[in-house]
């Protein structure tokens, strides 16, 4: 059997946090964000915690696009905070895309990525963070010029504290496995681009 | 009439003036003018991606905050975009690519062939127009077209910037 063994390098403490809880915790009042969110888990967690509110725009496929949507946004809406959740599998098949941001720098970016280790909408197969491969070194060596690292709820306010200052942010969120918050949404993907544009731009 | 040599830089012109202030690129030869023109304005973003489909989510995030991108590739990266192409097809996004071509008009290295052939196919496959340059007169009322397809109409529509306009690279 070819199992895969954690690395040798891994050195994170096992994940305690549950994402219900701490996703809503860290973010506390999303109306204040421009949201851009990946496909599955922060897409229904997004959705429910604003109740499909326009200031989100919540992938339903399109793998590896929310990081780069969120530049986008934030260049383009540089008086907003803009806010990119995701997830590890998302993170992973985007990773060139911190480099990219860390280069030009938004200070009104954020990204969050919610760690649960595991694709979770395809049968809970055990990602690369899951076996011990680390975001967050890999944004900090990016560029990007605040990392924060969530284990446990003591780690909470100091993210919360960076979410609402000025500067480029990258914040790892590790939660344990299980379900995320849910609500039925909109997954016409062209109304989730008008509803955006129009509460924002009018 | 104006001189149509200098083509590369009345095109930067051409999209400042129609508003586009994201310039996103892997950097090719071909693209070499508008990519040193973005970098010395201050007021375009100049945006260097690690792979072209960067470009793709870039060019929608910028949409939805009411800018402007246009995505500079080779041809041989059209084919790192054709997922995400489903993002700016399935929400009607605008997007506008201006593609140099290689594996095309008198190519040298067959490597290039498989995706340059490839390219317009599988554009079209993925709901994107192909509009193409082959020569100098062509380059700006070309893009001056597929601005108003893409910014107006919003449409994605891929300019192709072809080997006999460009040049086939010496090897």
């Amino acid at each position: 059997m070819a199992a895969l063994q954690k690395l040798p390098t891994s050195n994170l403490p096992e994940a305690v946090l549950d994402r219900r809880q701490a996703v809503p915790a860290l973010i506390d009042r999303p109306q204040d964000f421009l949201i851009v969110t990946g496909l599955a888990g922060a897409a229904q967690e997004l959705s429910a915690m604003t109740g499909n509110a326009p200031n989100l725009f919540a992938m339903g496929g399109a793998m590896g696009a929310a990081l780069m949507t969120a530049l986008g946004l934030a260049l383009a809406q540089p008086k907003k905070k803009v806010l990119c959740v995701t997830g590890d599998g998302d993170l992973l098949m985007s990773v060139g895309g911190l480099a990219t941001i860390a280069l030009q720098n938004p200070p009104n970016l954020t990204v969050i990525c919610v760690d649960n280790g595991h694709y979770g909408e395809t049968g809970n197969q055990e990602s690369h963070t899951g076996l011990g491969v680390r975001l967050d070194t890999i944004a900090a060596c990016s560029g990007f010029p605040a990392v924060h690292t969530i284990n446990s709820d003591t780690d909470l306010e100091e993210g919360r504290r960076l979410l609402r200052e000025s500067g480029l942010r990258f914040i790892l969120l590790r939660v344990k496995e299980g379900p995320p918050l849910k609500e039925k949404r909109n997954l016409v993907p062209h109304m989730e681009r008008e509803n955006f544009r129009k509460a924002l731009l009018g | 009439m104006t001189d149509a040599s200098n083509w590369p830089e009345q095109l930067y012109d051409l999209l400042r003036s129609a508003n586009v202030t994201q310039f996103a690129y892997v950097p090719d030869a071909g693209h070499k003018v508008l990519i040193n023109k973005s970098l010395a304005d201050p007021q375009a973003h100049s945006i260097p991606l690690t792979t072209e489909e960067e470009g793709v989510a870039l060019a929608a995030g910028a949409d939805l905050g009411g800018e402007r991108a246009v995505l500079l590739m080779q041809s041989s990266g059209v084919g790192n975009c054709i997922n995400l192409l489903s993002l700016i097809n399935g929400c009607r996004f605008p997007l506008l690519t201006l593609v140099s071509m290689r594996g095309d008009f008198g190519e040298g290295n067959p490597w290039q062939f498989p995706m340059g052939q490839a390219v317009e196919p599988v554009l079209k496959a993925m709901g994107v127009i192909v509009l193409r340059c082959d020569q100098p007169e062509d380059v700006i009322p070309t893009v001056t077209a597929a601005i108003t397809m893409v910014f107006q109409s919003s449409q994605a529509v891929a300019v192709l910037l072809g080997q006999r306009l460009i040049g086939a690279k010496k090897f």
